[in-house]
């Protein structure tokens, strides 16, 4: 540490611990979307009946995190961050998903 | 006054729930509120007393923070006791409210929890949201634990509302670490306050809109006139320094618990080095300053209670003649790359001489200043008094 | 000055279980603060309580980082490495599980299991198990008797689910199987 030193300089100083990757509150979908393992907290997971399904697309769209996968003929929810809210199960127009309790 | 101690009620409530505790005890006749993480539990407890006959005000439900500051002022202008809370966002939002409220000189109280400003998300406590109203015209009390919540507000209406001063008054605590914090707290009993605060109504009683009456508040304020008021505001804020300390000797009179006044001298009286601090990160600097002093380091705390004024007189006075000084501070200050209290107290140089004085940042979003990081700065502050280079400025977090 | 870190999810009431626990102490004479520090608050996210007791008032505002007692609402939390970080040795661990049985930690000296998600059900018809986990605490430390800890809770509940709480709480007490290691 040295006396003295300019306030420009303690920038400096203080540049030893920095480990985000960007200069203001940007982030990354791809790389870095808060990842945090949310599903975890769910109690309850939504099933999909693919026979059922219509392939409509509204579950995906009122998904609050969008964690529906689009799997071609049918949609699944993405099990690392689907949190159970069921809301997919409720506005599903064929009542094609159903939440089930997780053990 | 009676010397022995007044009846108390013991309770175990976080702190937000002190804030609406005390705030009965006021009687306030006026209280708008609109909940904010960290505050929302003022607003369901005030709502809660309402709703069990315990408090006889009326509860104004607003829409947001603006309509809550602008109501309140209006019922403060029109001779009613008032109380709303806000904390962060919602302190932003009724920023020009606010200003109206200090510009008319009406006595508002206000509780606002300390929490991170926007412009980077963070449900989390911090300084910011208070420091970046300080130039506004605003009392600004900050405080330490639960139990001075509730005697801080108590204060502040009498010092509000003293016929002398005139001036809304913040009361502000750390969200988090006292919001949601339990102890077990000492609650006057309500007819003890009413005897507390009725030394108001033996004073002369302020303007106030009246039916019938041409009296205004809120005039157009032109050239000379707009720079006189301007200077009564700024000599109220002057007479509240004094004044603060005299109500807390009173209060102490009174219940029991004394605080400093504008601050706290922690045993600073034969301290060589010294540490600034405010808000619940005082707490655990004390724990630290007296495990120090086993160790036979001369270490003594200055506590910044009241920041608006600022304490610039009894700041001078207990600064003087140390070898070393640091400052705390849990929010920064943009443009000048050290902490807003620190650069508030090196405005004092010329008065206690060129002392090495520090600044340290810590505590932001709900980082911990934790009992290594205060004995961090209390080793670094004593390098300085021994004459080892030191750096202005320590963003104790990155570093560790 | 003991220090007390409870370990749950949102929704499983360890806010309220430290805040309970902080009024137990404070019957008993003690000085206490208790406050939680969450991320997210939302049923089913993690959260930490802090509680700390002492003969003299308590000043410190952090989080407690060496427990003394760590008290573990939710299983599924044990499979997170950090949990047992800052551990005293001598520590204790309160926990809500049918089936732990191992010392999970060098600093872990004494364990209190409970089925309290079972008793939970069974006692209040919900899964709500702190108050059966202080039972247990109350019965694993000692610190703190059975009898203040019920005397709290009525500060906290009243009618039927206070006395639902109370049987959970005295099974919880009767119930708890101690473990010791050296």
């Amino acid at each position: 540490m040295r006396a003295g030193i300019s306030r420009g300089e303690n920038i400096k100083m203080a540049m030893k611990k920095l480990t985000y990757p960007y200069e203001s509150c940007w982030s990354n979908a791809d790389e870095l979307l808060l990842y945090l393992e949310t599903g975890t907290w769910r109690t309850s997971r939504p099933k999909v009946d693919k026979e059922k399904c219509n392939y409509c697309g509204l579950c995906a769209l009122y998904c609050p995190p969008q964690c529906m996968i689009d799997k071609g003929d049918h949609f699944e929810p993405n099990l690392e961050f689907c949190k159970g809210c069921g809301i997919c199960a409720r506005e599903c127009p064929r009542k094609a998903i159903t939440m089930v309790r997780e053990e | 006054m009676v010397k022995q101690m007044r009846k108390h009620e013991t309770r175990v409530i976080t702190g937000n729930a002190c804030a609406a505790y005390a705030v009965r005890l006021c009687r306030p006749d006026v209280v708008a509120l609109y909940p904010i993480t960290p505050q929302s539990e003022v607003v369901e407890q005030l709502t809660r007393f309402k709703a069990d006959g315990l408090l006889d005000a009326e509860m104004i439900e607003v829409e947001g923070e603006n309509s809550a500051m602008n109501a309140v002022t209006a019922a403060c202008v029109a001779g009613g006791r008032v109380f709303t809370a806000t904390a962060s966002y919602g302190l932003a939002f009724m920023y020009d409210a606010m200003m109206q409220t200090a510009g008319f000189r009406a006595p508002v109280v206000m509780v606002n929890v300390n929490r991170e400003i926007p412009g980077i998300h963070a449900v989390s406590a911090g300084q910011q949201d208070l420091i970046s109203v300080r130039d506004i015209g605003w009392l600004q009390i900050i405080v330490e634990d639960d139990q001075e919540i509730i005697d801080a507000i108590i204060q502040a209406y009498r010092l509000a509302e003293d016929y002398e001063i005139q001036l809304p008054v913040m009361i502000n605590y750390d969200g988090y670490y006292l919001s949601f914090s339990a102890e077990a707290v000492k609650i006057p009993m309500i007819e003890d306050v009413d005897e507390y605060l009725s030394i108001l109504k033996k004073q002369p009683q302020r303007l106030k809109l009246e039916p019938g009456k041409s009296m205004g508040a809120g005039s157009h304020g032109l050239l000379q006139t707009y720079t006189e008021l301007r200077y009564k505001h700024m000599a109220a804020m002057e007479r509240a320094k004094a004044k603060f300390d005299a109500i807390d000797k009173e209060y102490g009179d009174f219940f029991g618990r004394y605080y400093g006044g504008q601050i706290e001298e922690y045993r600073t009286d034969d301290a060589e080095i010294i540490l600034v601090t405010s808000g619940s990160a005082t707490g655990t600097a004390k724990t630290v300053v007296d495990a120090v002093r086993e160790n036979g380091q001369k270490v003594g705390l200055v506590k910044i209670r009241m920041y608006r004024p600022f304490p610039r007189e009894r700041l001078t006075k207990v600064l003087q003649d140390r070898k070393a000084i640091g400052v705390l501070d849990r929010s920064v200050g943009f443009g000048w790359n050290c902490g807003p209290m620190y650069q508030e107290i090196r405005a004092l140089t010329p008065e206690i001489g060129k002392v090495p004085l520090m600044s340290f940042i810590d505590g932001l979003a709900n980082m911990d200043i934790t009992i290594p990081n205060i004995e961090r700065m209390i080793r670094d502050i004593q390098a300085a008094a021994e004459g080892k280079p030191y750096q202005e400025t320590t963003w104790v977090s990155l570093e560790e | 000055m003991k220090e007390i870190r409870i370990h749950g999810r949102g929704g499983q009431g360890a806010v309220t279980a430290a805040r309970m626990l902080a009024s137990a102490f404070v019957i008993e004479g003690k000085y206490v603060a208790s406050f939680p520090m969450y991320g997210f608050e939302r049923r089913g996210a993690p959260v930490q309580a802090f509680t700390r007791v002492d003969d003299k008032p308590i000043r410190e505002k952090t989080q407690v980082y060496n427990p003394d007692c760590m008290v573990v609402i939710d299983p599924t939390l044990l499979k997170l490495p950090t949990l047992f970080a800052g551990l005293k040795p001598g520590g204790i661990l309160i926990v809500n599980s049918s089936n732990f049985n191992t010392q999970a930690d060098k600093n872990l000296q004494i364990a209190g299991v409970v089925d309290a998600t079972k008793i939970a059900v069974e006692e209040i018809g919900r899964d709500i198990p702190n108050t059966c986990l202080l039972g247990a605490f109350a019965a694993t430390t000692q610190w703190v008797s059975l009898d203040s800890i019920i005397k709290c809770l009525s500060e906290y509940l009243s009618g039927d689910m206070l006395q639902r709480n109370i049987r959970s709480c005295e099974r919880g007490y009767r119930e708890v199987k101690i473990l010791r290691w050296q």
